[in-house]
């Protein structure tokens, strides 16, 4: 255990380096899957046969392990061996098919007469959208996104296997080294790097929902 | 020759199909690790999903430990795994269990939770005991969602057991493992579709497997459609379903 | 309304926030790289391959050159040398630690040179026109069939010729690699007639094969002869009299284009100063148990020669 510290004392950069790359291949996915999947889920809102082949298709995709994805990816698109857009994608396809699930739902979750004061307050169609729909869709949206991201966190490590950097490097190097104190540390950050951003969502939703917390 | 071609060449190369290192062998251990694991989660985690459900104490520490034990990095697992309790079949196998107990447990506890109160109210009024509730009401209509559960354990535990070959497990991850070693993509890509098959395939057994058990009225769970205040049906028992209801697999 | 866009815009500058401040090098560079960019300007990139004493070599070099004032960044643990060789070639990476014999035969599959000297002017031929190698240290370690001292007492076996009538018996572990290189099975094959009956395919010489060689998962394996395990697990090398495994000298391999005077005198004095016993001394407290950075021991070294 101490020898762990000692070392965590001593590589303190490297630990920290390794958390935001990691990070990021983690949540930009996870923020573009978000953008994505609202115009998809409103679509699929719109047309039984969209929702129907989103459901099949997603539930497709979703299915197919990472490490799988991660190798036909790059094939399929000709990127190079170690583009980190290897990891991007995959985790973005993931992040899109748990969201517009979530989109669907959350948008038939706004009350119809809610829509229908709206419309008859005078507000058109997208401005309604983004006035109404979307921020009461916000904690529908922040439990999926919570989900999607804490799954991508946990998923890039396994990019350490196709030569892509994170906190999946001191699992590799824990076991080569057979110093099992490097590998406790990545699993360490990389629980941390989940919660922190678990709790920094559900702020988001505090944040942007106030009328959740009105008591009457 | 174009990777597409080269893969169709390796596919169709009877060579790889025999032996201890060809298709059939990987993917017998590969359901070999997947079943044992699935047999050892489902053991642990149905039985204290319904459990705690039933009684409805100590769900708020099932759910917290069960979603915290999803944030667990795979390949971290793994590598702990090995370097304490050595290489061989147990260990890796142990962490495979690990993790297939969130959606396991997830998704019994939740099923048990969302039986309507009105119907255990109902098995109770007849004269039922609490083991009978639980066994005759309960469980049955929470079946749904414990194989929502089942079915994402089930993914998440063929997409580990395909990372398990980094610590020398055999099985269809070999492929993809060696391939990416021996720079032999034909052979990694080759691994990752046979994988990506696997994962559908089993994915759509358990479908027909839910359909026969489940009982029909169970299989479609309403919910009203705020548009016209009309009810609409989801059909809890396709595939993709249990991406929704357990939160998916983190593998 | 306005409360979703200013939560929203809120969330955005945080996360571009934290990124400003919090990364150092480009997050999305690929790899693993220890200190930033690739090669730029007159810097030299330092790449090493997945096992422990590639990288310290790496670290060795790294420290020679950086104290003659040479720029250096490294790109460790890239994987094989099916994988890291690519991107020598390519420029990605300058300068890797190389072993003579697996490299010639990796570049020339028919190569049937043994002997230190043979091999390491084969190699010169052998090489791409845009790689060097520099001078080879006295330094070997050689890939080689490993047994427990058990199996050894139990079957009689000095030799891998003792080893070939029981090999179809026989687990053997070792990397995936090793499955379709010229001095692996193939290699066992042709020289001895050694077919095990299973391979067992675990990491280069790494703690996967060392563990499944002690608990008996596999009888025979392939380790590194300078690994520390060897002495400390009481396993035996057999010896291999055919020359299967030809001379493994350490020699660097540099991209031409990156070779002046002042870079090729600093490596090959390194190289003056590193045999066998040495190199194996310095595996074995890199294995130690505080667990020291490759690069710890490489300056420590370094500066007990004289040339850190």
């Amino acid at each position: 255990m101490t020898g762990t510290m000692t070392w965590l004392n001593a590589h303190w950069g490297l630990v920290l380096s390794l958390s935001w790359q990691h990070w990021y291949l983690a949540l930009i996915p996870v923020l573009i899957g978000l953008v994505v999947s609202i115009p998809l889920g409103w679509l699929a809102t719109r047309s039984k046969v969209l929702r129907n082949t989103f459901f099949y298709l997603f539930g497709f995709l979703y299915s197919i392990p990472s490490l799988a994805l991660f190798i036909v990816i790059p094939v399929i698109l000709g990127t190079g061996i170690l583009d980190p857009l290897n990891l991007i994608i995959p985790l973005t396809i993931y992040t899109i098919a748990l969201m517009v699930r979530s989109v669907v739902d959350a948008l038939e979750a706004v009350p119809w007469h809610v829509r229908a004061a709206a419309t008859a307050m005078g507000f058109r169609p997208l401005h309604r959208f983004f006035a109404v729909d979307l921020p009461m869709s916000v904690p529908v949206l922040i439990a999926g996104l919570r989900v999607a991201a804490v799954s991508s966190i946990s998923l890039v490590s396994v990019g350490a296997l196709i030569g892509l950097s994170g906190l999946g490097d001191l699992f590799t190097e824990g076991e080569q080294h057979q110093f099992i104190g490097e590998i406790v540390i990545g699993v360490v950050g990389s629980l941390v790097l989940a919660l922190v951003t678990d709790l920094v969502l559900v702020l988001i939703g505090r944040v942007t929902t106030p009328w959740t917390r009105v008591r009457t | 020759m174009s990777l597409w071609a080269q893969l169709w060449h390796w596919l169709t190369t009877s060579a790889n199909w025999q032996g201890g290192t060809g298709i059939p062998t990987r993917l017998a251990e590969h359901l070999e690790y997947t079943g044992l694991t699935m047999l050892i989660a489902m053991v642990i985690a149905v039985p204290l999903g319904i459990a705690v459900g039933h009684t409805g104490r100590g769900g708020v520490i099932v759910v917290g430990v069960a979603n915290g034990l999803r944030a667990l990095p795979t390949l971290g697992l793994l590598t702990i795994v090995v370097l304490a309790a050595g290489i061989g079949l147990l260990p890796p196998i142990l962490a495979l269990v690990v993790l297939a107990i969130p959606p396991l447990l997830a998704g019994t506890y939740a099923g048990i939770r969302a039986v309507d109160p009105a119907v255990v109210d109902a098995a109770k009024g007849v004269g039922m005991r609490g083991w009978q509730v639980m066994l005759r009401v309960e469980v049955p209509n929470a079946l749904p969602l414990i194989f929502g559960g089942i079915r994402s354990a089930a993914l998440q535990v063929v997409a580990t057991a395909t990372i398990s070959a980094y610590v020398g497990l055999g099985g269809l991850g070999r492929f993809v493992i060696d391939g990416i070693a021996e720079q032999d993509y034909t052979q990694a890509l080759a691994g990752a579709l046979l994988v990506a098959a696997l994962a559908i395939v089993i994915d759509l057994v358990l479908v027909l497997v839910q359909r026969l058990v489940v009982s029909p009225g169970l299989n479609e769970v309403s919910t009203r459609s705020a548009r016209r205040g009309t009810r609409r049906t989801r059909n809890l028992s396709a595939p993709g379903a249990e991406v929704a209801h357990t939160g998916g697999s983190s593998s | 309304m306005k409360r979703t866009i200013v939560g929203l815009v809120t969330a955005a500058v945080a996360v571009l926030g934290l990124a400003a401040c919090g990364g150092s090098s480009n997050p999305l560079s690929g790899g693993s790289s220890t200190s930033g960019s690739s090669s730029g300007g007159g810097s030299i990139t330092i790449g090493s391959a997945n096992f422990s004493e590639s990288q310290l070599l790496a670290a060795i070099y790294a420290g020679a050159l950086k104290a003659k004032g040479v720029q250096v960044s490294e790109k460790a643990n890239i994987g094989s040398r099916e994988r890291y060789f690519p991107a020598l070639k390519s420029g990605e990476i300058d300068l890797i630690p190389e072993y003579s014999g697996t490299l010639l035969q990796y570049l020339n599959k028919s190569a049937t040179q043994v002997s230190p000297a043979d091999v390491y002017s084969a190699l010169k031929q052998a090489l791409p026109s845009n790689l060097t190698e520099l001078d080879m240290a006295a330094a070997q370690d050689k890939d080689a069939i490993v047994v427990t001292q058990a199996t050894a007492s139990q079957y009689n076996l000095k030799s891998i010729t003792d080893i070939a009538p029981h090999c179809a018996q026989f687990t053997f572990g070792g990397p995936p690699e090793l499955q379709t290189r010229p001095d692996g099975l193939p290699g066992f094959k042709s020289h001895y007639n050694c077919v095990f009956g299973t391979f067992k395919a675990l990491d280069a010489g790494g703690p996967l094969t060392i563990a499944a060689l002690k608990n008996g998962n596999v009888q025979a394996a392939d380790i590194f002869t300078t690994d520390a395990s060897i002495k400390a697990d009481n396993f035996v090398i057999l010896d291999d009299p055919q020359n299967n495994f030809a001379a493994q000298n350490v020699v660097p391999i540099i991209n031409s284009a990156k070779n002046n005077s002042t870079v090729s005198a600093a490596l090959n004095a390194v190289q003056a100063k590193l045999d066998t016993a040495t190199l194996a001394q310095l595996d074995a407290t890199l294995a130690g148990p505080s667990h020291p950075d490759a690069s710890t021991v490489a300056e420590n070294w370094l500066k007990s020669v004289g040339l850190g």
